[in-house]
C-alpha cells in the first residue's frame, strides 16, 4: 500500500515536471533554467504546506507518502538542478550558474517556509 | 507521423512517469533502509541527491559524447529515474524542519554540505567520464592524437 502511494504520486509528479519544464523553457530565450527552478520552488511550497498539515494533524501519513514522497519528490529534482548549474558554468555563464544555485536554494527555502506558515495559519 | 498510432509525446510522457516511479521507489527504499530521525542530520537524502548528481554527470556525457541512444532513453533515465530519485523539496523542507526544531546549525550544515557535494559530484563525474572516454577512444575528440 505504502509503495503504491509513492509510485502513483511519482508517476504523476515526474511527467508534471517534464511538461512544466517544456512549457516554461519554450517561453523565454535566456540560458537560465527557469523550468527546473519553477518545479523545484513549486514542489517546496506544496511539501511545506503538506508537512505543516501533517504536523497539525490535518493530513495523514498516507497522504504524506502520496503527495510528499511520491508527487513532490518526483516533481522536484536535484540531479537536473546540479547538471544545469554545471552546464551554465561550463558554457561561460559563471554568474548565471552561481545565481541559479543561490536563487534555487533561497527561493526553495522561502517556499518551504511559506508553505509551513500557511499550513499553520490554516490548521493550527 | 501518420504511421504511428500515438503522438510521439505520449510515449515520452509515459516513460518519464515509469522512470519517475522507479526512481522515487528507490529513494523511498533508501529512506526505509537508512531512516534518519527527526532532528538529526538527513544523511540518506544527502547521499541520494549526491549519488543522483554523480550518475547524471556520467549519463549525460555518455549519451552526448559517446553513444546516441534510442530517443526514449534520456527521458526515461535522465528525466524519469534520476529526477524521481533525487529531490529538492525534501531537501528544503528538512532544512526548515531542523531550524524550526531548534537545530539551526544542523540545518545550515545540511544546506551547505548538500549543495557543495552535489555540485562537486556532477562536476567530477563529468570530468572523469570524459577522461575515461578519451582513454578508450584516443583522438576521437577533435580528430587529433596528442
Amino acid at each position: 500500500m505504502n509503495w503504491l502511494l509513492v509510485i502513483i504520486g511519482a508517476a504523476v509528479g515526474a511527467p508534471l515536471r517534464y511538461l512544466t519544464d517544456r512549457a516554461v523553457q519554450s517561453r523565454h530565450d535566456t540560458v537560465f533554467p527557469w523550468g527546473t527552478f519553477t518545479v523545484n520552488v513549486s514542489g517546496c511550497l506544496v511539501l511545506g504546506l503538506l508537512t505543516g498539515a501533517v504536523a497539525a494533524g490535518a493530513a495523514s501519513s498516507h497522504l504524506q507518502l502520496l503527495l510528499g514522497t511520491g508527487l513532490c519528490g518526483a516533481l522536484t529534482t536535484y540531479s537536473t538542478f546540479g547538471y544545469e548549474t554545471l552546464r551554465l558554468a561550463e558554457g561561460g555563464a559563471r554568474f548565471s550558474a552561481a545565481a541559479n544555485a543561490v536563487a534555487s536554494v533561497g527561493a526553495g527555502l522561502g517556499a518551504a517556509y511559506a508553505g509551513v506558515a500557511l499550513a499553520e495559519a490554516l490548521w493550527s | 507521423m501518420s504511421t504511428k498510432p500515438h503522438h510521439p509525446q505520449t510515449a515520452v510522457v509515459a516513460v518519464v512517469a515509469l522512470g519517475g516511479a522507479t526512481g522515487a521507489s528507490a529513494r523511498y527504499g533508501a529512506a526505509l533502509l537508512w531512516p534518519t530521525g527527526t532532528g538529526t542530520f538527513p544523511w540518506t537524502t544527502l547521499v541520494v541527491n549526491v549519488v543522483g548528481c554523480a550518475v547524471i554527470g556520467v549519463f549525460m556525457v555518455v549519451i552526448s559524447e559517446a553513444w546516441t541512444p534510442h530517443r526514449l532513453v534520456r527521458p526515461f533515465f535522465g528525466t524519469g529515474v534520476l529526477g524521481g530519485f533525487t529531490t529538492f523539496s525534501t531537501y528544503a523542507v528538512d532544512i526548515e524542519r531542523l531550524v524550526a526544531g531548534g537545530r539551526a546549525r544542523t540545518g545550515l550544515a545540511y544546506l551547505g554540505l548538500t549543495l557543495l557535494a552535489a555540485l562537486a559530484a556532477v562536476w567530477s563525474a563529468v570530468w572523469v567520464t570524459r577522461r575515461a572516454l578519451e582513454t578508450v577512444r584516443p583522438g576521437r575528440k577533435g580528430g587529433e592524437r596528442p
